[in-house]
């Protein structure tokens, strides 16, 4: 076997690393973030970094507007979310096309084809065009952090703020990244007052408007001399048009094809295409999701065939591809043999848990949101109706109360979480105020941002930058907003949590409930002492299955034959007994609640 | 070797294949080869199943090993090897660990759990190497060196030298657990040394 030169000065970074180390060899000054699958881990590399300061904003329109007005004050700057978290920032990110930058502006989205961890799979390329902003899209680590600081250079040399997009492919595949030079800006820092260009009234709005299209002409030339737009020529009857991780799967089908990639997905290098597009036979365009380019390409009234052979669903890979293009099947793949799924379920011990079977024993409608709590949708628990974007459940909960009057009183609730809360949520909860509803919100505070790797949020009080503060007192807020019904629970406590529901549902008022137990996986709470272990009786477990309705992975049943139940003293016609699994259970103590027969008890450390 | 080598890992969130496939993917590039690795993180993660892809080789270009392509799997949990069938092809090596994690609807009594998956593998022609690789750990010190026992067990069929994995083990793993976790990779390795060397 070959080797490949000297390790040493080469790193195996995920993209995400990657963009945290390209942030600080672009000489990054600012970056601020809401956590989101797939983007999460660039800040959490970039705080380790000295000299750039990091955060958690509440959420992605206040990320866009601090890293904003950190290019205003001449920093160069960065807002990195997720592909639903540009929705959230599209208000800043229009009209900053149209302001421009001081320090270069940079924002990151990341998109997730196939929803590993996503309501939705939107294509953010769209909002490179809706916005009028180049967008540049790197195909692997490596590319990922050599485009970032590509694209500081062009954000200060085009007066523009640039996206960059990446997929859970780039951002969590990890490949070789070499580290490279730190840059710094020509810009200085400092205030300068430019009413023309950062005050968007309309009299300037208009003539920024005129300069927006003169940029997009002047980044139309660039794209053709753009060294990352590049053609790699083989041979001419196939060529490919493709951009992102889709240009990765071309080169494993289809390793001798001709190959137009793209680095800057828009605005593109109209010459370039047309030249390539007249020296190939057969011009495919293969892109994950929406026909982007594929519109643009036949725009230009150049034939070319794409999404009617390539799925517009989805991730691609080579596998797909080659099917698609090709038409044919592989040889004999072995067929799936059906097995038990796993799926993905709530923590053993967590507080949700109890909240959700609480509120199920009500046969409410339950308006959800965005995080852990959103399992409680699945089976067993089955306690959640609807779950859309961040801070929905509120709004959805009020205006179907609105449709239905009176009648809908005790009939539904909205339940989010602590981040989502402070993300979101609150605007909602004001309008709940403020048009005099009576939706009951239940806030699940559980301290931290638990589904995105236990971010710090602003009621936790903790920063990025580990700084331990205050966090927001969530019942003074509700207080302050109006609420005059708050109330707080311990949610592992369910026959209690489930008196307060009833009454609060039933109040003709707003009214919060705020459940209050830490996520089990939080580092002080994994370490504590008096943790406590539940067993069940063997002889007194009747097999009504009755625990088993929580869904906690630490219950296990064991299935008993006649003859077997017999042996070991139960009725024959016991079909099996629950156990706990030592190793697992946590101690929350749910389940003792549940059994009747006094069969589950505290156990021996 | 132009043509990469396809490692598909697979198993239950928790069991530390993450770390696993750092290690295996670092040992990689420290032998100087181009390596990918792709993985998924958020909702995914939460007690379901988890697959790990590393290629490596002269060049890599597609992070995703494609279905039928897998060179070698390593399953940490003994179904999770039947669910990914669809990778294997006749030629795959398969290191399977005969721990059994079972999954919610087994566990609430609503599914069952397969029978005899080596037999099945084995029926299909597979090179199956099963392994209890809970017990190999436990006897290296530490349970949660599992992932390690399996590392070791895998490094017996790459070309990569050991002072390579052992040099990586040490630069990723802490002072604290760093023995244990070498020791486990050397009892990984050495079960399957016998199995081969049994015939």
């Amino acid at each position: 076997m070959k080797k490949m030169g000297n390790p040493g000065d080469k790193v195996l970074l995920s993209g995400n690393e990657a963009l945290a180390l390209g942030a600080y060899e672009a000489g990054v000054k600012v970056a601020s973030a809401y956590p989101g699958t797939p983007s999460t881990e660039i800040l959490e590399n970039l705080c380790r970094y000295e000299g750039v300061y990091t955060e958690w904003a509440p959420n992605e329109k206040v990320a866009l507007e601090v890293a904003l007005g950190a290019s205003f004050a001449g920093a160069r700057a960065l807002a990195t979310m997720k592909h639903v978290g540009l929705n959230v920032a599209a208000d800043p990110l229009f009209t900053a096309a149209y302001t421009g930058v001081r320090g270069g502006l940079v924002i990151v989205t990341a998109d997730d084809p196939e929803m590993h961890s996503s309501q939705n799979e939107q294509d953010n390329r769209n909002y490179a065009y809706a916005a009028k902003v180049p967008m540049l899209e790197p195909s692997d680590a490596s590319e990922a952090k050599d485009f970032l600081k590509v694209a500081y250079r062009i954000s200060e040399e085009f007066d523009t703020p640039v996206l960059l997009r990446t997929t859970t492919r780039v951002a969590h595949v990890k490949g070789i990244v070499a580290a490279g030079e730190m840059e710094t800006s020509s810009v200085q820092p400092g205030i300068v007052k430019m009413p023309q260009k950062f005050v968007m009234l309309p009299g300037h709005a208009r003539l920024r408007r005129v300069e927006l299209e003169k940029r997009m002409n002047r980044l139309r030339e660039y794209a053709g001399t753009f060294p990352a737009n590049r053609t790699e020529w083989g041979d001419k009857k196939t060529g490919f048009i493709t951009s992102g991780v889709s240009y990765l799967y071309v080169k494993e089908a289809f390793p001798d094809a001709s190959v137009l990639k793209l680095g800057m997905v828009y605005p593109f290098p109209d010459d370039m295409i047309r030249d390539f597009a007249s020296q190939v036979t057969d011009l495919f365009i293969v892109e994950e999701l929406d026909p982007f380019i594929e519109t643009h390409v036949k725009a230009l009234g150049i034939a070319c065939k794409g999404k009617e052979l390539v799925p517009a669903m989805g991730e691609l890979n080579s596998h797909i591809l080659r099917k698609a293009i090709t038409g044919r099947a592989e040889g004999d793949l072995f067929e799936p043999v059906p097995v038990p799924m796993r799926p993905p379920n709530l923590c053993a011990g967590c507080p949700h848990r109890g909240i959700f079977h609480a509120i199920s024993r009500l046969k409410v409608f339950v308006a959800g949101d965005i995080g852990c709590y959103t399992l409680a949708a699945l089976k067993p628990l089955s306690s959640m109706d609807s779950c859309v974007c961040m801070g929905a459940s509120i709004g959805t909960a009020f205006g179907m109360e609105k449709a239905l009057g009176k009648d809908s009183l005790g009939k539904i609730v909205a339940v989010i979480g602590d981040s989502t809360f402070m993300h979101s949520g609150i605007t909602g909860l004001i309008d709940v105020v403020y048009n005099r509803g009576f939706t009951t919100v239940i806030i699940l505070d559980n301290s931290t941002t638990g589904m995105t790797g236990h971010q710090p949020n602003p009621s936790t009080g903790v920063t990025l930058g580990g700084y331990a503060g205050t966090g927001i007192d969530i019942p003074a807020l509700c207080g302050a907003i109006g609420i005059k019904h708050v109330v707080t629970v311990n949610p592992h406590d369910m026959d209690n949590a489930e008196k307060v529901l009833r009454q609060e549902i039933e109040r003709p008022e707003p009214s919060v409930i705020i459940t209050q137990a830490p996520c089990v996986l939080l580092p002080e709470m994994k370490r504590r002492k008096d943790k406590k272990r539940y067993m069940v009786i063997g002889d007194n477990c009747t097999g009504c299955r009755s625990c088993l309705k929580i869904g906690c992975p630490a219950i296990e049943w064991a299935p008993l034959t006649a003859e077997e139940a017999k042996k070991l003293g139960y009725k024959e016609s016991q079909k099996g007994h629950s156990t706990i699994n030592a190793v697992m259970c946590d101690g929350c103590g749910q389940c003792v609640t549940l059994c009747k027969f006094k069969a589950i008890v505290g156990a021996e450390k | 070797m132009d043509k990469p080598v396809n490692l598909f890992l697979c198993g239950v969130g928790g069991q530390g294949i993450l770390l696993a496939s750092e290690v295996i993917s670092s040992a990689c590039m420290k032998s100087g080869f181009d390596v990918k690795q792709s993985e998924v993180h958020g909702m995914a993660q939460r007690g379901g199943s988890v697959i790990s892809h590393i290629r490596f080789g002269k060049k890599v270009y597609s992070p995703l090993i494609e279905p039928g392509a897998a060179d070698i799997v390593v399953s940490f949990e003994l179904l999770e090897a039947l669910r990914y069938l669809p990778y294997m092809n006749k030629n795959t090596k398969v290191i399977v660990n005969t721990q059994r994690i079972l999954p919610s609807p087994v566990a609430t009594g609503m599914d069952t759990y397969p029978a005899d998956v080596t037999g099945q593998l084995g029926q299909r022609g597979l090179s199956v190497f099963p392994m209890d690789a809970f017990a190999i750990a436990k006897k290296a010190g530490e349970t949660r060196a599992v992932n390690m026992v399996l590392v070791g067990a895998l490094s017996a069929f790459l070309d990569l030298e050991e002072a390579v994995f052992l040099e990586v083990i040490a630069e990723r793993i802490p002072e604290k657990i760093r023995k244990v976790n070498t020791e486990a990779f050397l009892k990984g390795k050495d079960e399957i040394g016998g199995i081969l060397a049994g015939g």
